[in-house]
């Protein structure tokens, strides 16, 4: 059993306390520990995007984290995405555009578009497909996935406007 | 890529329905957007273990001796599960979905025995405290091996020189077990007609040999298992599986226990492509469990995924087909060897029924081979056999047409399966949609485009999958708002358990959201087969049609007695119903809902079908490529499914079937594949290196879904999922024909075969 080490963090808006050993990763300890499991496991090796999360503003693929790593830092998970009850943008255009099956990849893809249109809200489709380059579906073929983001980004520029 | 003003996506109806056709948002949808969706994986249970598994280093190698010693002393390490801890499995024969298997096979592949069969082959399973300590512990087994030498491909194993997997495995000759013992399970052979008159009669004769790589589903998500072996000796499971009942009945022949003594919950599953039917996890995990008292959970690795569980068979096909000058096809012969991998079952006898599906030929010979080698046990990867036969199929077609200088879609109408044409395998087609989906490429604006540019180049091709009817169940509670609840036992990978509740919606003219539809465990609904055959959609749908014609049926009598008229009188329309003899007295559904539990009690609407009159999917691509002369990188300039869907249920997730399939055809015809040492070591176990398609490697998958109604069906579907993984690998490689004039006999066509291919043509 190794020594544990306490990290301090901040996820989705609230303070998170907990121990956790140098060796497991900020995907473990979200999923075992904290117990927020909507992040998800894929292939641990940084690349499927399944366990993308927000650190510090930038996306990050939580498996490749230590998460000792996280004690100061600024986290947002997928299930800080909604705002309370209401649905994001991109959430709604996933639903209305069937831009899921099995949905295992969708937590990923949704906190990677959130980031793109939280920085641009006019990207081409070219921008989308590289931008989500590092999240893998092997469900949709990717083009649902490509206009729901096209979508949430005209009504996300509507609402702006 | 391509942003020319067109449709993209085409639904050619022939028929409308209030829900059925409809697009609403799925009844889980809230879940999967917000991360709340438990998955496998997600299980957390009190006093939970985690386990790890051993596998073998080894492609091909006798097990010498296994010690646990030293594992079992690691502080945090609670048990260790070896295959002595299994029963026996003697002589005994299992149907596990696949046909008669030795139940020692199956129970090999879990935990092997005597010898491992391929590298990742399982050979212990440890439950610590957590999954750190359990993959330590694993370190700690110390395994003797005697190493053996392995042999890969279909036909290094079919040579009498070579390694022999299985000491008592005889070749199935024609239907009568031999005494051979060899590679080779089975050697079967479909005919029709007369080969040799037929090709005498040929004007032009075209016979080349293919290959294709082992390829892997892919599935996001890893394999899971957990497993609770409780005090009284009954065993629950929480699993990522297509069958809940296939894990139940195959883990409780493994443990050599009673069906009945084993619950399965079936989790959200991220993804099978029929990679998910086998069992490998729960019944080590319920051993685990067993020796511990307490629940045990298993999760794979990505390596372990691609190393220990079924990818789908490489092959060797041969294909000649003869014609004659007037374009028609008068002879066909095909032979075609897949690697079953570690134990017999390559889906090769699916493989030799489609090889030729899409055309009517008279005089028709297919010869399959399912050879045993040193790779990971394959499993069904949608349209298990079809997109390999295609390959090769479609390449020689579209030679022909070269020859002949015709039309390729000219020429394929000419030939297509209509009704009643006769399959070499022995079935009649009853309604199909071969010569329909023909037409809608024909007519489809990109194939009447113009394609400009050097190195350019357009392909088309079409393919065959079945659709499978099997068993399913399903129950609906009417609610008192008048809302249902329906149960029905098939695990939802794409969507359909809203498809499967629109069809419930539409018997009762409700809306899709009233009908609430939840998938459960094995305790909870009768007896369902796996999600696969393209069953889902169309088989468990039949079965909600029937409940709720149970419902509707049973509400039509609450009715009467509540106006104390005959049954016979009350009609229902729309969702009203209406007493006749009554002075055409209506009451809502949704008001004689609220109305049950003082009118003789609650209404619960069943079926349980078996239906026989399935329907067949056909499905074709045209595919514009862009070859780099200099790298051999095939870019994917614009793409078109179109599909025979019957009546499309839901359209988006039929077009989300065709649209995955597609992409998964393309990662099959120019990535992916298995590549492996000379010792039977996979060197690319990782998505890094085995690459399936990312967004920026595609363009968008455009789509037409065409309706030829299946008569089998009330309102029409046919089963969508498979169809659409059978054309792209055939239609990419007419496409680079078309772009740089090689013919590529090799999947993947990645750019080191495709380089390969334009040097050759340039030496010429």
């Amino acid at each position: 059993m190794q020594v544990k080490t306490r990290v301090e963090t901040t996820i989705n808006g609230e303070q998170v306390e907990f121990l956790c050993e140098p060796r497991q990763s900020l995907l473990e300890c979200l999923r075992d520990i904290v117990g927020l499991t909507g992040t998800k496991e894929g292939c641990n090796d940084g690349n499927c995007g399944a366990c993308t999360v927000m650190f510090d503003g930038r996306i990050v693929t939580s498996c490749l984290v230590l998460s000792v790593e996280a004690d100061g830092r600024e986290i947002t998970t997928i299930e800080g995405v909604a705002e309370g009850s209401a649905l994001h943008e991109i959430q709604k255009t996933f639903l209305e555009g069937a831009a899921l099956q099995c949905g295992v990849c969708t937590p990923g893809f949704i906190v990677a578009a959130k980031a793109l249109l939280d920085q641009e809200l006019n990207p081409s489709e070219e921008r989308i497909r590289l931008w989500l380059a590092n999240n893998l579906c092997r469900c949709t073929g990717y083009d649902k996935i490509i206009r729901s983001v096209q979508d949430a980004a005209a009504k996300m520029q509507e609402t702006n406007a | 890529m391509s942003t020319n003003n067109y449709e993209p996506n085409m639904v050619l109806s022939t028929k409308q329905f209030k829900v059925v056709g409809t697009r609403p948002v799925r009844h889980d949808g809230a879940d999967k957007v917000t991360g709340r969706a438990l998955y496998g994986a997600d299980l957390q249970l009190a006093d939970l273990l985690h386990g790890a598994i051993l596998r073998s280093p080894h492609a091909h190698a006798r097990i010498k001796s296994i010690d646990t010693s030293k594992a079992e002393a690691l502080p945090g390490v609670k048990a260790v599960a070896v295959s002595t801890d299994l029963p026996a499995p003697g002589d005994q024969v299992v149907d596990i979905g696949e046909g008669d298997t030795p139940l020692k096979y199956v129970r090999d592949n879990v935990l092997a025995s005597d010898k491992v069969c391929y590298k990742g082959h399982a050979v212990a399973g440890v439950a610590a405290i957590n999954v750190h300590v359990a993959l330590e512990a694993v370190g700690l087994i110390e395994v003797e091996y005697e190493p053996l030498p392995a042999v890969l491909t279909a036909p290094d194993a079919m040579r009498d020189d070579a390694p022999v997997l299985h000491e008592d495995l005889t070749t199935d000759e024609l239907g009568e077990k031999t005494d051979k013992v060899s590679n080779v399970a089975k050697h079967f052979q479909f005919k029709l007609g007369d080969i040799e008159a037929g090709f005498a009669a040929a004007d032009t004769i075209v016979e080349r040999e293919f290959d294709t790589s082992t390829v892997h589903q892919g599935y996001i998500e890893p394999h899971n298992a957990t497993v609770l072996w409780n005090n009284d000796d009954r065993i629950h499971i929480w699993c990522s599986t297509q069958g809940s009942f296939v894990v139940r009945d195959v883990t409780a022949t493994v443990l050599g226990i009673p069906e009945s003594r084993i619950r399965v919950t079936p989790m959200e599953i991220g993804g099978g492509f029929g990679g998910k039917i086998p069992v490998y996890l729960e019944p080590v995990a319920a051993l685990l469990s067993k020796k511990t008292g307490k629940p045990v959970k298993i999760v794979m690795s990505r390596q372990e995924v691609f190393e220990g569980s079924g990818p789908t068979p490489g092959s060797h096909i041969k294909v000649k087909m003869g014609v004659t000058k007037e374009g028609k096809i008068v002879a066909a012969q095909a032979s075609l060897a897949y690697e079953a991998g570690g134990y017999p079952g390559a889906m090769v006898t699916p493989g030799a029924m489609c090889v030729f599906a899409a055309y009517d030929i008279p005089n028709v010979v297919v010869d399959g081979y399912d050879v045993v080698v040193n790779k990971p046990s394959t499993a069904a990867y949608r349209a298990p056999g079809a997109t390999n036969a295609a390959f090769a199929t479609e390449t020689v077609v579209d030679e022909i047409t070269e020859k002949l200088g015709v039309d390729a879609i000219e020429f394929r109408l000419n030939n297509a399966a209509k009704e009643g044409t006769r399959r070499a395998d022995g079935p009649k087609y009853r309604s199909i949609g071969c010569v329909d989906v023909l037409e809608a490429i024909k007519n489809h604006q990109h194939y009447n485009a113009p394609l400009e540019g050097p190195n350019r180049g357009r392909g088309v091709a079409i393919g065959f999958w079945f659709n499978v009817g099997l068993q399913s169940s399903c129950a609906i509670n009417v609610n008192s708002d008048g809302t249902l609840a329906l149960v029905e036992g098939s695990t939802d990978i794409g969507g359909s358990r809203t498809s499967i509740a629109m069809q419930a919606a539409e018997v009762l003219g409700l809306r899709a959201e009233d009908v609430r539809p939840t998938v459960v465990d094995t305790d909870s609904v009768g007896y369902t087969d796996v999600t696969g055959g393209s069953r889902v959609t169309f088989c468990t749908g039949i079965a909600a049609i029937e409940a709720a014609e149970d419902v509707k049926r049973q509400m039509v009598e609450r009715a009467a007695k509540i106006w104390d008229v005959d049954a016979e009188t009350v009609e229902f329309d729309g969702g009203t119903f209406r007493g006749v003899s009554n002075g055409n007295s209506e009451m809502s559904f949704k008001e004689l809902a609220g109305r049950l539990g003082k009118t003789g009690g609650p209404i619960v609407g069943r079926a349980t079908v078996q239906p026989k009159a399935v329907g067949g999917s056909f499905s074709g691509n045209i595919v514009d490529v862009e070859v780099d002369p200099e790298t051999g990188k095939v870019t994917i300039l614009r793409f078109t499914a179109v599909q025979d869907a019957g009546k499309a249920i839901h359209p988006s997730y039929v077009e989300g079937q065709m649209q995955g399939g597609s992409v998964q055809g393309i990662g099959w015809a120019l990535n992916e594949e298995y590549y492996m040492s000379q010792e039977g070591v996979m060197a690319n176990s990782s998505l890094l290196d085995y690459r399936i398609p990312t967004a920026l490697d595609l363009p968008m998958i455009d789509t037409v879904i065409v309706e030829v109604p299946n008569p089998g069906h009330p309102f029409g579907a046919r089963g969508v999922g498979e169809a659409n993984i059978v054309p792209p690998p055939a239609a990419i490689a007419n496409a680079i024909h078309a772009a740089v004039g090689v013919r590529m006999s090799r999947l993947p066509m990645n750019p080191p075969s495709l380089m390969e291919a334009i040097w050759a043509k340039e030496r010429q």
